[in-house]
């Protein structure tokens, strides 16, 4: 009894109560429009909430109202840091719908401009994950590489971020006369300038002490959260939608596919710069082999599919990027359906946040890496 | 000009005398308050111009390192950029947040700037005249004044009613409190070579001496470097504001002038920080050669020039630091400051006084002899022969270092054993059983 007086007393005292911190939507570090209710204890994290939907735009329900050919832009627009990934994606679903037979040469340039992509996502994911963690120089240094890769895109496809690059059967152009060249310049600068990265983060001794140990999932939690892309793979787990279920011709190269062992914010950060290193090992054997022919396949004008449902999954930057779509014969599409690995890793942020501290919060978002558009759709 | 100048700053006494226009000269008037007024207004002047500056320097020096040009639209080379950025925030809507407790709020970012300032007084920036207050108890002045400085960090959080903000403050109160310790560990080790705590007799003793104390003390200053970072909150431990987490930390809710003179501040605690390391530390304005200038105004001129370099190369490196490293987990910060750099100060301590005890002669209780009275020290100062220095830099670098990595390594040995994710929820437990426990406990009392 005397003890619980005292403590009474001592937590009524200082009306020991529980903070709620409101991070977001309008934060530096959410990665654009994220709401995170934090419980706090002190700094401690006690309880976490996710509040998303301020960049909801309804694309699955506007995709039943407008025909196949309109709906691609909108997947510039979900990832928008990786919109190749995304075109790539729906218009592989519809090819399958239509099981169109899309030319060698536009498949390989598909897969050179997709890992364009995914390096160039994963440079922005270094770039804000780095500096959340507070080292601001590299996002510098990776906006440095990001802007080569846009350049590219720029000069092929017209646009730098919302880069609309394929057609439903191909590619609308092919590739201007340079391009060859200029990717191979940025193929031959990327190593080094990789390194550069490395030398600031990988064997610093703050850099270590914040992301070693910090978010463990294990590669059962990390199954079980159906999560996808360097998330799982940076707990142990060997899946690659490249590897297991090859589209886009990727079964003609050889790539690794990274994982790591303990799960950790670090074990990803590693995952993700071996990723960038593969990418580029791809980027040059395609470039390499690249096919002579025609890059659009013999694809109606107005395209009907034949009614049915498809299910196509990519790997994109983030994660498994899949869509699914039922027909019913008509020109628009009955039902559009897309898988958001971002969406899905982001469940993971309760898991892993729960007994860290605000600051450990703010890099498993970055870890997780996280885009509005593409959560909120 | 040249001897319009030397008239100016070498007669200073007589002509500041000559002012009062007296027979009798007022020498109380004169030295004490006529000339300091003088000297005061000279220094704020430069310090806040160079504040202005160095805010340009650092965004020169992280460009320089991001590969990109920083300021170049307002002048020349973006000479200008501090005069626009200060005429903006001076002519900015001066926004007080509606719940804020108005006067702390006001009276917080005068507090933080007022205690960096002050500082300024003791620092020695030159031989002889150019120091304002010989004060004999100056660095114990330092220690004290900019410790008050968290008190208006600690007040803008509270009174800014905000949670960012109160999160910052309560960093930054932790923060300082336990970087002030190391800090004020790593001088001792200097003070007992130096036997003075007046900031030019620290200067003098190192002249005497003919060594800089990093020599003999490179552990001390390199835990005054290390606490300077923290006591200064400069990345990488600028955890009380820290950006990506806290939005702005304390200063969340400040705009405009209130929120640049949090800004003056931390550049002019840079400022304090440097100039007292290079004062302890580096010499001070002495260098080698300096004395052979004949001309008193100019070497005197040349040593405020010398002081200044040192300074800046100080200045210099916490950008570099800045721009390089990620910044610092808050209980990692804290871990640093009570396992690491406060034992490490103690260990400094121990060791150079035992260093210094066998370094006595026989006469006074030691056992080398590498210390003699030297001419002229009228306190019966010992100075180190040319034996004695080597001593002291031989124990300093390669003997005091490694016991004392050995020595933290020991302590600390454990202290990544345990899973912190783990630790801090099972402490969450037994606080939730703690308040469930209380809470039934007031049900059972009838008490609300």
């Amino acid at each position: 009894m005397q003890e619980q007086n005292s403590v009474k007393s001592r937590e009524t005292l200082f009306d020991a109560e529980e903070m709620v911190l409101n991070m977001g939507p309008q934060h530096p570090s959410t990665h654009g429009v994220l709401r995170v209710l934090l419980k706090l204890d002190g700094e401690t994290v006690t309880d976490l909430d996710c509040d998303i939907g301020y960049l909801h735009r309804g694309v699955e329900k506007i995709a039943e109202h407008d025909t196949y050919a309109m709906i691609t832009p909108y997947w510039d627009r979900l990832d928008y840091v990786a919109a190749v990934s995304g075109d790539l994606c729906y218009v592989g679903g519809v090819e399958k719908l239509l099981q169109v037979e899309v030319p060698r040469r536009a498949q390989y340039l598909r897969v050179i401009l997709t890992e364009l992509q995914r390096i160039a996502s994963h440079l922005l994911w270094l770039g804000t994950h780095a500096i959340d963690i507070g080292a601001v120089t590299v996002l510098l240094y990776c906006f440095r590489e990001r802007e080569e890769i846009l350049k590219i895109f720029e000069d092929f496809i017209g646009a730098r971020l919302t880069a609309h690059a394929f057609r439903i059967g191909g590619l609308w152009w092919d590739i201007y006369p340079e391009f060859e060249e200029r990717v191979r310049d940025f193929l031959d600068i990327l190593p080094d300038r990789i390194e550069e990265y490395e030398v600031l983060l990988n064997a610093n001794r703050i850099w270590l002490s914040r992301t070693v140990g910090i978010g463990v999932l294990s590669s059962e939690e990390a199954i079980n959260l159906s999560l996808t892309g360097p998330v799982l793979r940076g707990s142990g787990v060997r899946y690659d939608v490249r590897k297991a279920q090859p589209y886009s011709s990727y079964e003609e190269f050889e790539f690794e596919v990274p994982i790591g062992e303990n799960g950790d914010t670090y074990d990803r950060y590693l995952v993700r710069m071996e990723e960038m290193k593969q990418s580029a090992l791809i980027i040059e054997q395609a470039l390499d082999g690249l096919p002579e022919g025609p890059v659009m396949a013999k694809v109606p004008k107005v395209i009907k599919p034949p009614a049915g449902e498809v299910y196509f999954p990519i790997e994109a930057p983030k994660g498994e990027l899949g869509v699914y779509l039922v027909s019913d014969g008509s020109n628009k599409p009955y039902r559009m359906r897309i898988r958001p690995p971002a969406y899905i890793n982001l469940q993971s942020l309760k898991r892993m946040a729960i007994g860290h501290l605000v600051a450990d919060v703010v890099a498993l978002i970055g870890t997780i890496d996280i885009v509005l558009g593409e959560v909120d759709r | 000009m040249s001897a319009i100048l030397t008239k100016l700053l070498l007669v200073t006494p007589d002509w500041v005398r000559s002012l009062t226009g007296e027979r009798q000269p007022n020498v109380f008037w004169a030295e004490y308050v006529v000339w300091p007024l003088i000297q005061i207004v000279i220094v704020l002047f430069v310090i806040l111009t160079l504040v202005a500056y160095l805010v340009y320097l650092e965004r020169k020096v992280s460009a320089f390192m991001q590969a990109r040009l920083g300021p170049m639209r307002v002048g020349p080379w973006g000479l200008l950029q501090p005069a626009a950025d200060g005429l903006k925030l001076l002519l900015k809507e001066d926004i007080i947040p509606l719940k804020a407790d108005k006067t702390v709020f006001v009276i917080a970012p005068i507090i933080s700037v007022v205690a960096a300032l002050v500082v300024l007084s003791v620092i020695p920036w030159g031989a002889a005249w150019a120091t304002i207050a010989n004060v004999n108890i100056g660095l114990l002045f330092v220690l004290a004044v900019s410790s008050v400085s968290v008190l208006g960090l600690v007040l803008a959080g509270w009174s800014s009613n905000s949670k960012y903000s109160l999160l910052g403050a309560l960093r930054s109160s932790a923060q300082m409190v336990s970087y002030e310790i190391a800090m004020g560990l790593s001088i001792i080790g200097a003070l007992m070579f130096a036997r003075t705590l007046s900031m030019s007799g620290i200067v003098e003793a190192q002249q005497s001496d003919g060594i800089w104390y990093a020599f003999f003390q490179p552990a001390g200053f390199l835990l005054y470097m290390i606490s300077a970072l923290g006591e200064t909150n400069r990345a990488p431990f600028d955890l009380p504001e820290a950006e990506s987490e806290l939005v702005a930390g304390y200063h969340t809710e400040y705009s405009g002038f209130r929120w640049a003179l949090f800004f003056m501040a931390e550049y002019a605690a840079m400022i304090v920080t440097a100039s007292v390391a290079v004062t302890l530390f580096l010499g001070g304005w002495s260098f080698p050669g300096l004395s052979l200038i004949q001309d008193r105004t100019i070497f005197v001129l040349v040593s405020i020039v010398v002081f200044a370099a040192k300074v800046f190369a100080l200045i210099y490196a916490y950008m570099w630091f800045r721009w390089t490293w990620p910044r610092y987990r808050y209980d990692q910060l804290m871990e640093l400051g009570w396992k690491w750099m406060i034992p490490a100060g103690l260990a400094n301590i121990v060791l150079t006084g035992v260093w210094y005890v066998l370094a006595l002669p026989e006469s006074a209780g030691g056992l080398f002899g590498f210390m003699q009275a030297a001419p002229g020290q009228i306190d019966g100062r010992l100075v180190p022969t040319t034996a004695g220095k080597l001593y002291f830099v031989v124990t300093g670098f390669i003997i005091s270092i490694p016991i004392m990595w050995v020595l933290l390594a020991t302590i600390n040995r454990r202290s990544r054993d345990f899973n912190l994710q783990e630790q801090r929820q099972l402490q969450m437990q037994l606080r939730r059983e703690r308040l469930e426990k209380s809470a039934s406990a007031q049900e059972a009392d009838g008490t609300p």
